[in-house]
């Protein structure tokens, strides 16, 4: 017994351990011991919840968590219970119709996962078995078994290469389904695996499944009969993930690591936080007004109704004796169940379908973006991608767009322009001459102005072709270009003359377009990269000679470090280490006396507002070499703290280097990229812009993008500026932050709502630049400044009109919009990025962008909506996001009045029932009103509205400031609309009542009773609440006639057909042609008639007389010509010092 | 073309196993369709609501309204009523001692009779009704105390009512027809109506007791247990009479085989619950004779009142009621008063709206000018 618990704990123990250990093709090590098969999870992916057998109760527990959903199972478990005035079925079918819908939703997304599930499942693989290869499904691989892959196919789990039908050991695979870099990766076999797989004996050792998709860590021991165990460090480059596919390699063999839901893919889907939109939360508050309306309705009533019982005769006259088991029950229990069925009878207040209705409306409205064509990117054939569609409103109460700058702002479509060797500058001129270039032998002497040596060119030039990992795009992916050239390297080796047209059509894939740049422009200058085969980088020099380098070591670029270096061995047997990266991370690492010559050009060149890098080089010793390479291996068979080693040894080799020369690049911006930060500043959304580029090219960058204007003031905040004074960091950090607060807050006048004032106000503009460095000093100086600096800093950046935070690192970013995120009047964030940096701000952001740019996907896959520029941007959020807004922001108000004026006369009615929770309406209507009378009309009108044409909406950006800060859901026009509902409610009752003081409304004289009069009631509420709809509808497309006009019919139809006809199954005949006989009555026509018109009336005048507001926009539409020259007019007035008052 | 649409059609394919088992993050290279639908361009007609628009409406509600409402108005106000209360509160009325010694045992009825004198004559139809106030006919344990599948026939519900029935369901065993507390609080007072000529003759005055409920009540909803030619005293057998009843279902007009049981049609009016404590309830109908003589001629009258209804243990009163009958109905002028009110202030907000907009006009004109 002790010892089976001991096991167990044992086993789990040995399950929490840190690393687990696999014996390739199950055969033990060099122990003879028995495998004890340590229990691994198979290789089924599950991503589906439920079976067809817990579908049921798995699903209706998870709907019936939801607060609402569960309040509806209450009030109908009350209603199956009490005896209550409505029967269950008023808010049973409801909800039943609720859940069903969810749950259908909800089943069919489970098929779809499970009909995907399988078809991974049951892929057939091959899996080697003793020699032996066996056709298995994908599902029964096991931890352990070596599988084969062949080209073209998806790894079936994560694998170690072992095996590879390349000769070079090597194979390539593309990720693209699993972070869409769709560029061909390469991996590594184990060395020394061997040929023969059979025989192979080895253990392999690695880390717990982690989700991280470009981490691995492992050891390999290989067993031979004769030697010691050989081991063998495993990293990322011998791990092949699941979901990748094989490319370019006919069949490789790897070793199942991590299976099925283990596997890094899997790891990796498993979802991310949900983001609730601000709409949500004012919804939530608004239930609560409403309970708590419900309830102390439903308190009134029971008070009363036991003060009216009080006197005498009224609780039990003789024509209406209690029965025995209530007279019986007792007084307390029978006052509690009171309360109860008022709660029953007013539960309608709490718009049941309405959660359904916002998530019809969120899904069905989210298909708008995918569909809309100006999205559409003709270059990478995409439109705009919807990851979640609960944020669409959120779109329109952006008050901070956080922006990435490299890839976001510019168009990250790197060019080469200039590069400068040793304080020479070098530019290439002309751009004609691209053809033959700089390439020919003759040629560099005369157009390289020869200023530096020429070995330290070429040196250079070598340096730029060799320290990079780009890959050459391999000749089969170049088909087209001509069936005698399927080897493209041959080609050129052989014939110097056709390569050089060749040489412009050479792809080169990286997973930075920098480096392709470089490596372009390396080419253009004479240094042709051909590709990397067997560890040896091939180049073809000026003199067109191929020039053979093994390639010993790359040490990986990181945003930590900002640089990367690759050591190589030249033919001579002479060892270099290349570097290159950006100057603040190179200029410390490289002899101080080469240092100024070339920081002038670094400078000048990121004042233009290019990218700029260092490139550096030195000489290692064999002595040296051995150190390092030591150093590395040692680092890279580390289990733990492998990247903190790693980077220990790279710092320690990248020391006392040599720096040759910098490297120029433009970024071009993107399309429009002006523009639209023009339309948001216009929109009054504070922009900031987020970068890990330096200072000056991210500065140049904002005044390119209009975000600083000429006249914009600048107040820096940056290393240099804390050291100009020479006191110490601190106090100067202090003082700066004081000042700058005195100018741009105190001294500014103050602004009405928060709104900047970059269009119609003469006042001086500030633009606010900090730099990574000092912001970490902002935010983690001593304690008792830090609320303090932040505060201020954070104030200043509000007046601000533009914002640049230059040299962040990816968590800064975060932080910044964390820091936003969380300040005053908690203002909704908007983060656009590209690249993998940005996706911790992206994620942190209440709104997160992707831009499908060339940094891979997975800013895509962790945003909430994806773009494929910046300028659609633009559109997203004043258009789509401005109408969404208004779209939802009038469905939940909507909703609310509806139902509050459906039941006010209910409540009203007990007042002259005896507080006997007499129902108004028959139990069908109840019933209907939700689900079917009034749900379609508010669904159309949120799915199609557009108050304001797309056009007007692209082209006034202020308009955007309208629905600012939730302008539609604040509590002012929920008090408005609940006082429409009121004002609905109490002409409904009162109207009818006042008609029924002399029920006799026939010409025949006969009366009218209970269920005509609450027919007539909601006969008008209907109408009214309809065509209320109708008047705030401003865009009547043909389903908003269809839906409205059906809807009215529908009620009309259905009131003759359930009247028409006595219902077997029904207790009660109620409105046994109850309709019909009202409608036969000229007096209830014309109450209908009156109240409908008396309660639109309001609504009407309202909308007459708040009508200059808008009817402006659209005069100033007609007044400016068209809109693409208007926006251009406008940003011209804007940009001169001349205020433009039109919006005054 | 053709090819390489297949070959991404078939990437997709292959890889769709693995991409969708993500999520949502499947790019779809398709380029969106350009429909007016998926481009939010479909035709629309924007209409907005501007003083100009609106004002001609108010305009034409109040020019609607107006005459309307004086017609309506008019009409309430020719309509001639006579009510008197005869339940017997106060000392001096003729049926304070009936009202004072009712009791449900009593076998001879209290008659009472009340002298009234109309001063006008009533010329057309003369519709007799019966009101009660302060009783709570929508009283929830009221109105659904009763058996509908029982009033239209069924037997089965005839021998086994309703639980809604309760306390009036069963009585020593036997079920109750009709079963319920609406049909057990039937209205039983009887009321005959007297002219006495000035040369002191008396004449009764015919009426009445057909047509005064809904005509699809009576054919349609409410029919006897076996249809209703048959003998009814064998149909209700083995049924009980309700407890305050004075005689059994079948014997509430002996008289007219098509208005006793079920169908008789003071039952079925006082079984269409009213919907306001306060209300009143079409009795008779005084038919008109010729067109020369009015109905009811101005004179003295004697209502003749068989007391059998208690209504003082609740505070309640009871009311007879002569009306004649328009267009529009009994006589209620709140219609009329309503529509004239709603129809006078259109208009005025009509001309208020009119000197609003021309001021605004004007305004924006001016405005317009200098840019």
């Amino acid at each position: 017994m002790l010892r089976r618990r001991l096991n167990r704990l044992l086993g789990r123990d040995e399950r929490i351990a840190d690393r687990r250990t696999i014996y390739v093709g199950h055969r033990s090590g060099s122990t003879n011991d028995a495998i004890i098969p340590p229990k691994f999870c198979d290789n089924r992916i599950v991503s589906s919840k439920y079976t067809v057998w817990n579908f049921l109760p798995k699903n209706l527990f998870e709907q019936f968590r939801r607060i609402a959903n569960f309040y509806f199972l209450i009030i109908f478990l009350v209603q199956v219970i009490v005896d209550t005035p409505t029967s269950p079925v008023t808010s049973g079918l409801p909800l039943f119709f609720v859940i069903t819908v969810t749950a259908i939703k909800q089943g069919y997304e489970d098929w779809l996962r499970h009909k995907a599930d399988n078809e991974v499942n049951k892929y057939p693989v091959t899996v080697i078995e003793d020699g032996r290869r066996i056709r298995k499904e994908s599902e029964k691989i096991k931890v352990g078994d070596v599988v084969q892959v062949e080209e073209e196919e998806t790894f079936p789990c994560d694998l170690i290469l072992l095996q590879t039908s390349r000769d070079d050991d090597t194979c390539f695979v593309t990720t693209a389904s699993l972070d869409g870099e769709s560029n061909h990766k390469t991996h590594y076999t184990v060395p020394d695996t061997g040929r023969d797989l059979e025989s192979l004996n080895a253990t392999i050792e690695c880390e717990q499944p982690q989700p991280d998709l470009y981490k691995f860590v492992g050891r390999m021991h290989i067993y031979t009969s004769n030697q010691d165990p050989a081991m063998r460090s495993l990293g990322p480059e011998n791990l092949l993930l699941k979901g990748a596919t094989l490319k370019n390699t006919q069949r490789i063999s790897g070793v199942a690591v991590y299976t099925g839901m283990e596997t890094k893919m899997a790891l990796n889907y498993q979802g991310k936080s949900q983001k609730r939109s601000a709409v949500e939360k004012s919804i939530n508050a608004f239930l609560l007004v409403y309970l708590c309306i419900l309830v102390s309705k439903a308190l009134v009533c029971t008070t009363l109704k036991y003060a009216w019982q009080g006197t005498p005769g009224q609780d039990e006259p003789w024509y209406n004796e209690k029965t025995q088991t209530v007279k019986e029950t007792n007084f307390y229990l029978k006052m509690f169940t009171d309360f109860l069925s008022f709660m029953v009878l007013f539960n309608f207040i709490i718009p049941v379908s309405m959660y359904v209705t916002v998530e019809m409306q969120k899904f069905l409205g989210s298909f708008f973006i995918t569909w809309d064509k100006d999205f559409f990117d003709p270059e990478i054939k995409e439109g705009a991608l919807v990851n979640t569609s609960d944020l669409n409103e959120e779109l329109g109460q952006v008050e901070y767009v956080f922006t990435d700058k490299t890839g976001t702002l510019t168009q990250n479509n790197m060019e080469f322009i200039e590069c400068c060797i040793d304080g020479f500058q070098y530019k290439y001129r002309d751009a004609s001459s691209e053809l033959d270039g700089f390439c020919v032998t003759d040629g560099p002497v005369s157009k390289l102005q020869q200023k530096a040596g020429r070995e330290r060119e070429e040196l250079f030039l070598r340096a730029l072709c060799l320290c990079h990992t780009v890959q050459v795009k391999e000749p089969i992916e170049c088909h087209d270009q001509g069936d005698g050239l399927m080897d493209q390297v041959d080609g050129l080796e052989a014939d110097g003359q056709e390569t050089s047209s060749l040489q412009e059509q050479r792809g080169f894939i990286a997973s930075s377009p920098d480096e392709v740049a470089l490596v372009k422009g390396a080419m253009r200058y004479g240094f042709t990269f051909l590709g990397l085969e067997s560890k040896t980088m091939k180049i073809l020099n000026r003199n067109n000679a191929v020039e053979m380098y093994e390639l010993l070591h790359v040490l990986n670029f990181d945003p930590v470090r900002r640089r990367m270096s690759v050591i190589v061995r030249s033919k001579s047997g002479d060892i270099l280490l290349f570097c290159k990266g950006a100057d603040s991370s190179m200029f410390p690492r490289v002899r101080q006396e080469e240092v100024e010559r070339i920081r002038m050009h670094v400078e000048r060149n990121a004042t233009e507002g290019y990218r700029t890098l260092c490139v550096a080089y030195k000489y290692l010793s064999a002595e040296e070499y051995n150190q390092a390479d030591k150093g590395l291996r040692e680092a890279r068979l580390a289990l733990q703290d492998r990247d903190e080693k790693l980077m220990a040894v790279y710092n320690q080799v990248e020391t006392g280097m040599s720096l040759i020369g910098a490297t120029a690049v433009e970024d071009r911006l993107q399309e429009e990229a002006a523009e639209t930060m023009m339309a948001l500043q216009g929109a009054g959304i504070n922009v900031w812009v987020l970068t890990g580029d330096k200072m000056e090219t991210a500065k140049s960058t904002c005044y390119a993008c209009r975000l600083f204007q000429r006249n914009t003031e600048l107040l820096e905040l940056t290393v240099r500026t804390l050291e100009d004074g020479g006191r110490r960091r601190e106090k100067r950090l202090h003082d700066l932050l004081n000042e700058y607060y005195k100018k741009a807050v105190l001294d500014a006048p103050p602004v009405k709502g928060g709104v900047t004032r970059s269009w119609s106000s003469t006042n001086q503009d500030y633009g606010f630049i900090i730099d990574g460095a000092t912001l970490s000093m902002v935010l983690n100086s001593s304690e008792s400044n830090s609320s303090r600096y932040k505060n201020l800093f954070l104030q200043i950046c509000q007046n601000c009109t533009a914002v640049l935070c230059c040299r962040m690192a990816p968590l800064q970013k975060a932080q910044i919009v964390k820091m936003v995120k969380n300040s005053k009047g908690s203002p909704i964030t908007l983060s656009i990025g590209d690249g993998a940096n940005d996706v911790s701000m992206i994620l942190e952001a209440h709104v997160g962008i992707g831009i499908k740019g060339k940094e891979g996907r997975q800013a895509v896959r962790n945003s909430d909506y994806a773009i494929t520029k910046l300028k659609h941007l633009k559109k997203l959020l004043l258009v789509h996001g401005h109408l969404y807004y208004v779209r939802i922001a009038h469905l939940v108000q909507y909703f609310f009045y509806k139902n509050l004026c459906f039941i006010l006369p209910q409540f009203l009615y007990q007042f002259f029932c005896g507080y006997s929770q007499q129902p108004l309406f028959d139990a069908a209507y109840l019933t209907m009103y939700n689900i079917c009378f009034t749900s379609m009309p508010i669904l159309a009108y949120s799915l199609f509205e557009q108050h304001i044409s797309i056009e007007v909406l692209l082209d006034n950006a202020t308009l955007y400031r309208e629905i600012a800060k939730n302008a539609m859901l604040r509590w002012g026009p929920f008090l408005q609309w609940t006082l429409l509902s009121l004002y609905h409610g109490l002409l409904f009752f009162f109207g009818v009542r006042f008609l029924f003081s002399n029920p006799a409304l026939q010409d025949n004289g006969q009366v009218f009773g209970n269920w005509s009069f609450g027919t007539i009631i909601f006969t008008v509420l209907i109408f009214t609440v309809t065509l209320t709809l109708a008047l705030d509808t401003r865009h009547w497309t043909w389903i908003n006639h269809f839906v409205i006009w059906g809807s009215l019919a529908f009620y009309v139809f259905f009131s003759f057909f359930w009247g028409g006809i006595i219902w077997p199954f029904l207790k009660h005949q109620r409105l046994y042609f109850v309709f019909a006989n009202m409608l036969s009555s000229v007096s209830t026509w014309l109450v209908i008639i009156l109240l409908i018109l008396l309660s639109l009336m309001p609504e009407i005048l309202l909308t007459v007389f708040c009508k200059p507001r808008g009817s402006n926009a659209r005069q100033m539409k007609h007044r400016l010509p068209s809109s693409g020259t208007s926006t251009i007019f406008m940003l011209s007035q804007t940009a001169s010092t001349h205020s433009f008052s039109w919006s005054d | 073309m053709m090819a390489s649409s297949y070959n991404a059609k078939e990437e997709d394919g292959h890889h769709s196993g693995a991409a969708s088992h993500g999520g949502p993050a499947v790019a779809k290279s398709k380029k969106p369709d350009n429909t007016a639908f998926k481009q939010q361009r479909l035709l629309a007609w924007q209409p907005i609501l501007t003083a100009g628009t609106v004002l001609p409406a108010f305009f034409v509600i109040g020019i609607f309204f107006l005459p309307i409402g004086i017609g309506l108005f008019v009409t309430s106000n020719n309509i001639k009523e006579f009510e008197i209360d005869y339940t017997g509160v106060d000392l001096d009325s003729p049926c304070y001692s009936c009202a004072k010694n009712f009791s449900w045992n009593s076998t001879t009825p209290c008659v009472c009779t009340v002298d009234f004198t109309l001063e006008q004559p009533f010329e057309s139809n003369v519709y007799m009704y019966y009101g009660l106030s302060n009783f709570y006919q929508n009283h929830r344990r009221y109105v659904k105390s009763r058996d509908d599948s029982q009033l239209y026939g069924d037997l089965s519900s005839l021998k086994e009512p309703s639980k809604e029935c309760e306390p009036y369901r069963k009585r020593d065993g036997l079920p109750i027809a009709p079963c319920g507390a609406i049909a057990n609080s039937l209205f039983n007072d009887t009321l005959d109506l007297y002219h006495i000529e000035s040369n002191g003759t008396v004449n009764v005055i015919p009426l009445v007791n057909r047509g005064i409920a809904w005509w699809t009540d009576k054919h349609v909803k409410f029919r006897n247990p076996g249809g209703n030619n048959n003998n009814l005293t064998v149909a209700f057998q083995d049924t009980a009479k309700p407890v305050n009843w004075r005689k059994p279902v079948y014997e509430l007009d002996p008289t007219d085989l098509e208005n006793n049981g079920f169908v008789n049609e003071d039952f079925i009016v006082w079984m269409r619950t009213a919907a306001l404590p306060t209300f009143r309830k079409l009795y008779r109908i005084i038919h008109k004779k010729s067109s020369t003589t009015p109905t009811l001629p101005s004179g003295r009258y004697v209502l003749n009142i068989t007391y059998n209804y208690p209504v003082l243990s609740f505070d309640g009163r009871k009311r007879m009621i002569l009306s004649t009958i328009s267009w529009m109905g009994g006589k209620n002028p709140f219609l009329g008063i309503a529509y004239i009110t709603v129809g006078s202030i259109c208009f005025l907000l009509g001309v208020v709206l009119l000197i609003i907009h021309h001021k605004y006009d004007n305004r924006n004109n001016s405005a317009d000018i200098p840019s």
